[in-house]
């Protein structure tokens, strides 16, 4: 048996999920170093099940990163773009983790974890980050002497997203928790399926939903208790793409594509109030304003857009990229994010994109592409 | 799982069928290929009376989560276009062998057949 995180082939790491989504003979994908189910039946049947019913997403190759200590909340105020102090427990938000000159390493929720759960704040770094995030972490506690430790528990949690309109009433009936209680973007301690959860209320899909964290050991009692479509990770990036959610790694990437959040269009989670790392210069980004801004495109021309095709005016003259594009399921027409020059952004504008070398016509949308 | 391979189409190892009728052949993608692809949005094929080359790369299949260029099995002039295909691109996934056939063409020389994998040939590929 492989140790916890660890696959006995191709030295990728191994969801605790990995026996059960074999057996459903799930298509799986080498994503941040973890082997992955990336399709279970079908994108579309997957994706619909999500927007019309409710899904289930074995996401175990996210980070799990707990902080604790008296100054654990002057460390997170330090390392993420968002105020810290704003989370009272059992709250959670979105933020972007950066560097000095203000390029986004990562996008995490940061949650403020509820009593009587130990610790003070647990953080989701991407697949792959979870070393990394904790290092940094870990170092600048110590250059400053803050009274913080940090503990890197991606292999000892396992985390379920079920997703949906019926997302609320499937779990309500495997929990004590009374989820009419619990708003988005929060967090509480519960027992699903007997198994003792952390249930958040946030999700990567647009739907309502949960993430669930739950005990690496039983994450496949709670997986078989949430009796809905097993969804994988080609119907996750088709969900957020409709909904215009970042994918780290694809719409920015600190070495291949390095990208503050201003750019990226999440300068929502950045608050120029609070000391962080990146701050400085974000605050000059802020005022001048990016050079170009991630936004929302539609081809208008038979075609898909894909990652790294080019976006040129009707004359021909590039002004951006593609990032991430998509067939969309949902609405059936072509999707993408790409960045654009800014001054050449402008909602219903008519742009190209290039396909195979073929100028396509496309329109300039703002995000999401699907109302939720 | 197992993968439908008619007895009456010959294979390339790159995923494309051709059924001879006479002179003329129908080009499409296996059973295999559009499984492995998973839900095709989008079919970019050749104008009728465009050349085909033997090996050579004629138009793209594109599903959701990938772009794949398709090979002409066999040397011909395109006679018909799948046009159902524009509106309807799933019907590659549902019907592979059928309904969602690409493209018709006379044969440019029929002893290219020859080169290509037999059904059993191709069934032992992607085994």
């Amino acid at each position: 048996m492989p140790a916890p995180g660890e696959s006995s082939d191709m030295g990728l790491r191994a969801p605790p999920l990995d026996d059960v989504h074999a057996a459903a003979e799930a298509s799986f994908t080498d994503f941040g170093g973890w082997e992955m189910p990336v399709e279970f039946d079908s994108i579309r049947t997957e994706h619909a099940a999500v927007r019309e019913a409710a899904g289930k997403f074995d996401v175990s190759h996210m980070g799990e990163i707990v902080v604790s200590g008296t100054e654990a909340t002057g460390l997170m105020q330090r390392l993420t773009t968002n105020d810290a102090t704003d989370l009272r427990p059992g709250q959670a938000h979105y933020a972007a983790i950066t560097r000095e000159d203000g390029v986004m390493l990562d996008d995490t929720v940061v949650y403020r974890l509820p009593e009587p759960v130990e610790g003070e704040y647990l953080f989701i770094p991407n697949a792959g980050h979870d070393e990394q995030m904790a290092t940094r972490w870990r170092e600048y506690a110590d250059e400053r002497d803050l009274d913080a430790s940090v503990d890197n528990r991606t292999t000892e949690y396992g985390l379920i997203a079920l997703q949906g309109p019926d997302a609320p009433s499937l779990l309500a009936e495997e929990t004590t928790l009374s989820l009419d209680e619990l708003g988005r973007f929060e967090i509480a301690t519960a027992t699903v399926a007997g198994v003792e959860t952390l249930v958040a209320t946030t999700g990567y899909t647009g739907e309502a939903g949960y993430e669930l964290v739950v005990p690496w050991d039983e994450t496949e009692t709670v997986w078989g208790a949430l009796d809905c479509q097993p969804c994988g990770l080609g119907a996750r990036d088709t969900l957020r793409l409709e909904m215009g959610f970042l994918l780290s790694g694809q719409d920015f990437d600190p070495e291949d594509d390095p990208r503050n959040p201003y750019e990226a269009g999440i300068g929502f989670v950045v608050d120029l109030d609070t000391e962080f790392v990146g701050r400085d210069a974000l605050e000059g980004v802020d005022v001048e304003g990016p050079a170009e801004k991630l936004t929302g495109l539609s081809l208008i021309d038979r075609g898909v857009p894909r990652a790294g095709y080019d976006v040129t005016t009707p004359n021909g003259d590039r002004v951006g990229t593609v990032t991430s594009g998509t067939m969309s399921p949902t609405l059936g027409e072509p999707i993408a994010l790409a960045y654009i020059d800014t001054d050449y952004i402008e909602p219903g504008r008519t742009v190209r994109v290039v396909v195979r070398g073929e100028p396509k016509k496309a329109r300039i949308r703002t995000t999401p592409f699907l109302d939720r | 799982m197992s993968f439908d391979v008619p007895d009456d189409c010959r294979y390339l190892d790159s995923h494309e069928w051709v059924r001879q009728a006479d002179d003329a052949a129908t080009i499409g993608i296996s059973d295999f290929a559009q499984d492995e692809l998973g839900d095709v949005v989008f079919v970019e094929l050749p104008d009728e009376g465009a050349e085909l080359t033997a090996g050579e790369e004629f138009g793209v299949v594109e599903s959701i989560k990938a772009v794949s260029d398709i090979y002409a099995p066999v040397s011909g002039t395109v006679t018909a276009v799948n046009d159902a295909l524009f509106d309807e691109p799933e019907l590659v996934n549902d019907d592979p062998y059928g309904d969602g056939w690409l493209l018709e063409i006379e044969l440019a020389d029929d002893s290219e057949l020859d080169d290509l994998l037999s059904p059993d040939e191709y069934r032992e590929q992607i085994a």
